[in-house]
């Protein structure tokens, strides 16, 4: 059993769609990305998830920690997940730290709401975690205000009070995007070492492509509300099946070789009170037939673990193993 | 004009310097933020401007349209002196130069339709009359891919991609010999930012205007540039063709920016620099770099390197080590990886 599993969770606020039943299983340890534009869910799947969105939206599905359903779950189940076994970052650190209190105080209230540390025990807690995340003498920073550190170092205190609570799983959503090209190496490096070292599971939400595979072994790819490609890290770059997967690669400058026109996706991404008959991309998708705009394409299994949304998509070997058959007999059922 | 092959923009030594004070008692301090750049850019060419944040690449983009003054160091467009800033034959020049900025929906007005904005330049100059300023927006929007209904449309009602392609028409329609785009991309989506790069590249062929392309982005400034400049604190570090820089960069600063890009499906290791971006209000002696170099020597602590051209293949660098003038504390070869 997956430590997360995540089944057919829609959200909608008011008429319009967020989430089009996302199904999303996170193992233990393992690193898992999310990639897509603004606007396609990546961060409300978890908002939504975690019980964080407003009381208007309307969210349905299931969420199981550990198999314990946590969607709709009373306060007293929900809050040793939130900040506990799930703990979340996110973009702007100096927008979820409060200014006007200092940092060490920050994590030593996640110690205390989490582990029940207080005083000297605390204190010196919190000096590890921040030794833990690479932010140098620890020991005098501990009385910094977050005004006093730059980005990098608050997304570091960010991440020393999600580890406050010993999670089993760390959403990160978006985490170094506000952040330097080198600084950002310097986080997702941390994440990494991190991961390796408590064992804690990874959740990337971010909109770059590159950021994810280099971190995570599987990705998933969302447009407009669904997740239209699923498949491990490597498999994804090499057999991109679903055409924004195509389009996201295509988008994207080469470091080395030829320059090339870029192949940019034509159009915008549907507003969610419009979303379009059949599939949601195919009024930009190049390779859209007449039966796209009637059929609402589910996620077909291409080998083992590659699935794609698009009803073009076709089960292709892997180096090694033959055709999966399973995935071609399944496709043809679906396709009746 | 200037019919020789003299560069269309050529700034030398530019400088400026800002006082900022921290807190109202603090001491007020003097922040460099463009320390000494000089730079050309020939009709026809793009020279992509890189660097990370406060590195004063936008200063330096604003000081050579002279939207900003500098305090020393001279422009030179189309050979000619750049007449201070707000004076009227500097006006003059300015629809010479445009400007193109990073957020679409706040270089535009809510309140005025598309058509009007793309119009604005040509009423600000007094360029045509009334019936040849609105064949110009209706010819400099269907360059850009803008359709003639837009016209009439407000920017909130348009598309990230298609407010950017008004940004750049509203910039186009004085026929401006250089333009200068301030991370024209950064603040769009992964496929609108290739959309507004074609777009960019195929208008500077066609119409051989010069740009200057400043971004954070090295993989954006290698698509649409012939020559790259990589900005550290104030100063140009490493000037050169935009595949030499990323495939062998000879600053350790540009060697650990283009480690630094995700890629996907990367393999290579990573060269992690320690520490922060630097304060530009306490600027390190010596060379800029040396307390996050990993190759830093005694000397880098004390003389700032020059900008010029390594003996071995004439590369423009700012660094004692690339230079030979000083022995790498360690072999770069072993720089600090992951």
């Amino acid at each position: 059993m997956a430590f997360v599993e995540i089944q057919n969770l829609s959200v909608a606020f008011g008429r319009s769609p967020a989430l089009r039943g996302i199904n999303l299983a996170v193992e233990r340890g393992e690193a898992v990305g999310l990639v897509g534009e603004s606007g396609c869910g990546k961060s409300i799947t978890w908002l939504a998830a975690l019980g964080l969105l407003p009381s208007l939206a309307t969210v349905r599905g299931s969420v199981r920690i550990d198999g314990t359903e946590i969607l709709g779950a009373p306060k007293a189940r929900l809050e040793p997940v939130r900040g506990g076994r799930i703990a979340m970052i996110f973009q702007d650190p100096a927008a979820s730290l409060n200014p006007v209190h200092r940092i060490g105080r920050q994590i030593g209230e996640a110690l205390g709401l989490h582990r029940g540390m207080t005083g000297e025990r605390a204190k010196a807690e919190v000096i590890r975690l921040m030794d833990q995340v690479g932010i140098p003498d620890a020991k005098n920073r501990i009385n910094a205000y977050p005004h006093e550190l730059s980005g990098g170092q608050n997304q570091r205190v960010m991440i020393a009070m999600a580890l406050a609570g010993q999670p089993e799983l760390l959403v990160a959503d978006e985490p170094t995007t506000a952040l330097d090209v080198t600084i950002q190496a310097q986080i997702l490096d941390l994440l990494t070492t991190l991961r390796r070292d408590t064992g804690m599971a990874l959740v990337l939400i971010s909109h770059d492509l590159g950021v994810v595979s280099e971190t995570c072994s599987r990705i998933a790819v969302m447009y407009a509300g669904r997740i239209v490609e699923e498949a491990p890290s490597g498999q994804i770059f090499t057999h991109p099946n679903h055409p924004y997967t195509r389009g996201l690669m295509g988008a994207l400058p080469p470091l080395s070789g030829a320059r090339h026109r870029l192949v940019a996706i034509p159009g915008s991404v549907p507003e969610a009170a419009q979303m379009p008959q059949g599939c949601a991309f195919a009024p930009r998708c190049s390779a859209a037939t007449g039966r796209c705009t009637e059929v609402d394409p589910v996620p077909l299994p291409l080998t083992q673990d590659h699935s794609a949304a698009c009803i073009h998509a076709r089960p292709y070997a892997q180096a090694g193993q033959p055709l999966h058959h399973h995935a071609a007999t399944t496709r043809e059922r679906a396709m009746q | 004009m200037n019919a020789g092959t003299a560069d269309l923009l050529e700034a030398r030594d530019l400088a400026r310097s800002y006082t900022v004070r921290r807190g109202l008692l603090g001491r007020p301090t003097l922040v460099r933020a463009v320390d000494g750049v000089s730079l050309t850019v020939a009709r026809g060419e793009t020279l992509g401007l890189v660097g990370e944040s406060g590195c004063g690449k936008s200063t330096t983009a604003r000081l050579v349209l002279g939207i900003e003054p500098t305090d020393t160091g001279s422009v030179t467009f189309d050979g000619g002196a750049m007449p201070r800033s707000g004076t009227a034959a500097w006006a003059h020049l300015r629809r010479r130069m445009q400007m193109v900025y990073q957020d679409p929906l706040a270089a535009l007005d809510r309140r005025l339709t598309v058509g009007v904005q793309i119009a604005e330049p040509l009423d600000i100059h007094r360029i045509g009359t009334a019936a040849e300023r609105e064949e110009r927006v209706a010819a400099v929007m269907a360059e850009v891919g803008l359709q003639p209904h837009h016209a009439a449309r407000h920017p909130q009602s348009l598309s990230g991609g298609q407010r950017q392609r008004a940004v750049i028409a509203r910039a186009l329609v004085t026929n401006p010999e250089l333009l200068v785009c301030d991370e024209p991309i950064s603040a769009l989506d992964v496929s609108i930012q290739a959309l507004v790069l074609n777009l960019l590249g195929d208008l500077q062929e066609r119409l051989k205007m010069g740009m200057l392309f400043v971004s954070h982005d090295l993989r954006a400034v290698r698509q649409i540039s012939q020559r790259v400049a990589v900005m550290y604190l104030g100063r140009i570090v490493e000037e050169g063709d935009p595949d030499a820089v990323l495939h062998d960069p000879a600053h350790p600063y540009t060697q650990a920016l283009v480690s630094a890009i995700p890629h996907p499906g990367k393999t290579t290791t990573r060269v992690i620099l320690q520490g922060d971006p630097p304060n530009p209000a306490n600027r390190p002696t010596g060379c800029a770099f040396h307390p996050r170099c990993p190759v830093a020597t005694p000397t880098c602590r004390t003389q700032a390197p020059e900008l010029k051209p390594r003996r071995s293949d004439g590369r423009r660098v700012a660094c004692h080590v690339a230079h030979g003038e000083a022995a790498a504390a360690r072999a770069p070869a072993s720089l600090e990886t992951c």
